[in-house]
């Protein structure tokens, strides 16, 4: 490979496209948002991707980099690139709307219908809920509370891919850290939202999602905690 | 029963008849393993399990457990695979689920009766 | 290979489904064939010497090892849905694995 020059294909055009190539300087610590950037701002301004933190909190810029999703800002050119070359994509399982931008509406309505929002008890009467952080609940939301919506483990999933009506990953991590919170108020309506078609138990537990997650998170546990707590309300006869 | 339920059920039943096969196929590789040590004969099957009771549960637990536990599976492969319709598919694994039933049936009494 | 299927378990999803469904496919033969001992011993014993060739002992190893590996997967899933979360994930594959193929071998010793 050559040091000075980085061969990158990208993704043109929609569903429907080609990969156009470009050749990038390299530079030290460069990411490959940096390269999208570089491409975008001196060879060719048409292309579209999307972006805004650029330090990984934000969520905006994953894409897939040589056939795994990645958050693009915080992924060295030196990590994915071994063979001198770069082969990005929009992410897999979300219907393309230009070059490397990906309609998110999809992935955000699923959230919406895991009922994955918090449903206040409190009034604003109330004192503060105390919780203390050794409580077993409150760990099991704390690992999965850093969530960034990036879209990874969604685009990551099979089993995305093979049910269209399956809810995901991130949905579904997000509705068991709100399982978790004793201050919660939606428990019945949650669980019975997550439950059924396209719901927990169609995950294999293939743990791509928990492979790629950029914030280290683990939706196949998460998942499995929400297979449990949906056969207790089964059972029960509450869902 | 709503769907939710009946669908987090049959899920359970699945795991549930699973646990169940994982001790059947332990005691079932164990005897594979002895059983071909001198080769097997109709004669060697029907000496063991011919008019035992307790072969007769064990292979009756065995036969139930997996007409539970397969067509699940099969019903997973069919959603993900093919654009069959939830009605369709409902209806291939009680199909699959009888006819284990019934060939699974069919050997395990028969056996029973050669002691008879 | 550059994808994001490419991790032990998801390789360890493919065999459970592929040797599940193979299995199911194999059992009412398995259960026609049990079924002749009852009325014709006679072709169930001509059946039973033919599996004494070698090459359909290796398919029964093979069987075997299916067998295995879909009862030591199993066991696996069972443990990620209803036990605490391990984080030695890839071991466990590749305990099944290593059990499944000792299956076999000890199948085949057996045999010979």
């Amino acid at each position: 490979m050559s040091n000075d020059t980085l061969t990158v294909e990208i993704w043109r055009g929609r569903e429907e496209g080609e990969f156009q190539t470009f050749q990038v300087p390299r530079m030290a610590s460069q990411t490959v948002l940096d390269i999208v950037t570089y491409v975008q701002r001196n060879l060719d301004p048409g292309l579209s991707y999307r972006f805004a933190c650029r330090v990984g909190v934000c969520g905006s810029c994953a894409m897939t980099v040589n056939g795994k999703p990645r958050w693009t800002c915080r992924t060295h050119v030196d990590k994915v690139a071994g063979d001198g070359t770069l082969r990005i994509q929009p992410l897999k399982n979300l219907p393309v709307i230009r070059d490397l931008a990906v309609d998110m509406t999809e992935f955000f309505q699923k959230w919406t219908r895991a009922q994955a929002h918090f449903v206040p008890t409190a009034t604003r009467g109330d004192d503060f809920a105390q919780v203390s952080p050794d409580d077993p609940r409150r760990k099991e939301a704390s690992a999965g509370i850093e969530c960034i919506n990036c879209g990874v483990c969604y685009s990551a999933c099979d089993t995305v891919a093979w049910l269209g009506d399956y809810l995901g990953p991130a949905a579904l991590n997000r509705a068991w850290t709100l399982v978790n919170d004793e201050r919660d108020g939606g428990q019945a309506a949650r669980l019975k939202a997550i439950a059924g078609a396209g719901g927990c138990q169609s995950c294999h537990s293939h743990q791509s999602c928990f492979e790629l997650c950029p914030k280290h998170l683990n939706p196949t546990a998460a998942i499995a905690g929400l297979k449990r707590a949906t056969v207790k309300a089964a059972l029960k006869g509450e869902i | 029963m709503t769907p939710q339920r009946a669908e987090t059920l049959e899920w359970l039943v699945q795991r549930a008849s699973a646990a169940v096969l994982a001790l059947c196929v332990i005691v079932h590789l164990t005897v594979i393993v002895l059983a071909v040590q001198g080769g097997v004969t109709a004669k060697e099957i029907a000496g063991r399990v011919g008019g035992s009771v307790p072969w007769l549960a064990f292979y009756s637990v065995f036969v139930i457990a997996v007409a539970l536990h397969a067509p699940a599976g099969l019903r997973n492969i069919l959603r993900e695979y093919t654009s069959l319709g939830r009605r369709a598919t409902h209806w291939i694994m009680a199909a699959v689920c009888v006819l284990i039933l019934g060939l699974g049936f069919r050997a395990v009494v028969g056996l029973y009766g050669l002691g008879a | 290979m550059k994808t994001h299927r490419n991790h032990a378990n998801y390789w360890a999803f493919v065999l459970h489904r592929v040797s599940g469904l193979a299995l199911l496919l194999f059992l009412p033969a398995h259960f026609y064939v049990l079924a002749l001992a009852v009325e014709e011993a006679a072709t169930l014993d001509m059946f039973l010497s033919w599996t004494e060739a070698p090459v359909v002992k290796l398919l029964e190893t093979g069987l075997v090892i299916l067998l295995a590996a879909h009862m030591t997967g199993g066991l696996r899933i069972l443990a990620i849905e209803f036990l605490a979360w391990r984080d030695w994930q890839k071991s466990v594959v590749a305990i099944t694995g290593g059990l499944s193929l000792a299956a076999g071998l000890i199948f085949l010793l057996n045999a010979g």
